[in-house]
């Protein structure tokens, strides 16, 4: 049990990668994708909601009785989320409007609460603050490496910080269907193919 | 006429699951087997019709009214979370044969992302009463529908034989990208 903070910190890197290997939080990483900027910008919102939620459950995790402890972490919760909403709408307007209702959404974001449940009510502040920046960082790189894959096929650019990078010459046509919908699921489901054939070696 | 339409474009159209990406863990959580995704659709139907009705006079009349709209997040999902905890405590109760039915998914669905995201878009679409009601609904029928026929080919799919690698979620994402692909022929139809 006794697990040092950069163990905890990195399995969130690898080995419990959240929409890869858990499975959770696939909504937004299914929705925001379609653009490299995007997914980082949701990442990061998840990240800061994930250790402010981790920092206060664990500081409270022996006040909170356990009949009611779900309901006290969905508050906490979603007090950061607001937190979050209010800091990307008064500094990044544009992103808030790109990524939408999914903003708000974090707040039934599986990971969150899979955390704040599975960890941070069992253990002290600081390992508590190590997962959940591992899993967040985890989480950020895993929407950012989905977004690169389906925005270079299916537009041939990679957004950051507001500029397009251009990657293909003129002959290349863009591969449109991996930036709606059905692309979404299959790109995960090739990318989680791929993934279990380099761990299963 | 008005109300049949917005029920094709939520249900078809919009499809909450394939085209909005909203419900996603359930939909592939649940959806192994033909008897938890029926559970599951029930559910869902049954607690968004309310969700969407309670949040929408929750913002109409106590959040518009007091400018307040910076609380709709928190105050949506502690309506939701209660209104779950009592349609379970009311089912327990008078309806038995139902809750035994429906029992272990009610829990699960305050964290369901359709249920939430449903009545969100229904306040961004800016419905009056009676839409939110069709909308809800549909959104939910549209939610089972996939549901239920994703549960049917999974059922098939595991009579097969699989590549290791692909086994599972991996099969059941590129499969639900194929029926995303088939309801993305909707598109255009209203």
């Amino acid at each position: 049990m006794a697990k040092s903070i950069t163990q905890e910190f990195t399995k969130g890197l690898w080995a419990e990668v959240p929409p890869f290997r858990l499975v959770l939080g696939l909504c937004p990483t299914l929705a925001v994708t379609t653009k490299v900027e995007n997914g980082i910008g949701m990442g990061l919102a998840t990240t800061f909601v994930l250790v402010g939620s981790n920092i206060l459950v664990s500081m409270l995790r022996n006040v909170i009785p356990s009949k009611v402890r779900i309901a006290c972490f969905i508050t906490i919760i979603a007090t950061f989320v607001t937190i979050v909403q209010l800091l990307m709408q008064a500094y990044t307007y544009s992103l808030y409007l790109q990524l939408g209702i999914f903003i708000p959404l974090i707040v039934v974001n599986c990971i969150v609460l899979g955390r704040a449940e599975a960890f941070a009510s069992k253990n002290s502040v600081i390992l508590s603050i190590a997962d959940a920046l591992g899993i967040g960082i985890g989480y950020t790189l895993s929407l950012a490496a989905i977004a690169m894959v389906r925005e270079a096929l299916g537009a041939g650019t990679i957004t950051l910080f507001g500029k397009s990078f251009v990657l293909f010459g003129h002959a290349f046509m863009p591969f449109t269907f991996m930036v709606q919908a059905p692309g979404a699921f299959i790109c995960l489901g090739l990318m989680l193919c791929i993934m279990n054939m380099l761990g299963s070696k | 006429m008005e109300y049949i339409l917005l029920a094709i474009s939520c249900i078809l159209i919009n499809n909450i699951l394939l085209a909005q990406f909203l419900g996603n863990c359930p939909f592939l959580g649940t959806s192994k087997k033909m008897e938890t995704a029926v559970g599951m659709a029930m559910a869902v139907i049954f607690v968004l019709v309310l969700a969407g009705v309670f949040t929408w006079c929750v913002d109409t009349y106590l959040l518009k009214r007091f400018d307040l709209e910076f609380l709709r997040t928190l105050s949506f999902i502690l309506v939701i979370a209660s209104l779950v905890q009592f349609v379970e405590m009311f089912l327990k109760k008078s309806i038995p044969a139902l809750y035994s039915g429906l029992g272990i998914f009610l829990p699960l669905i305050t964290t369901n992302c359709a249920v939430m995201g449903a009545c969100l878009i229904n306040i961004k679409e800016e419905y009056d009463f009676m839409h939110t009601l069709v909308a809800s609904f549909s959104y939910a029928a549209g939610f089972g529908l996939a549901l239920i026929l994703f549960a049917g080919i999974r059922e098939r799919i595991n009579l097969g034989r699989v590549p290791k690698p692909l086994a599972d979620t991996s099969i059941g994402l590129v499969t639900a990208g194929m029926i995303a692909l088939s309801f993305f022929a909707f598109k255009g139809m209203v």
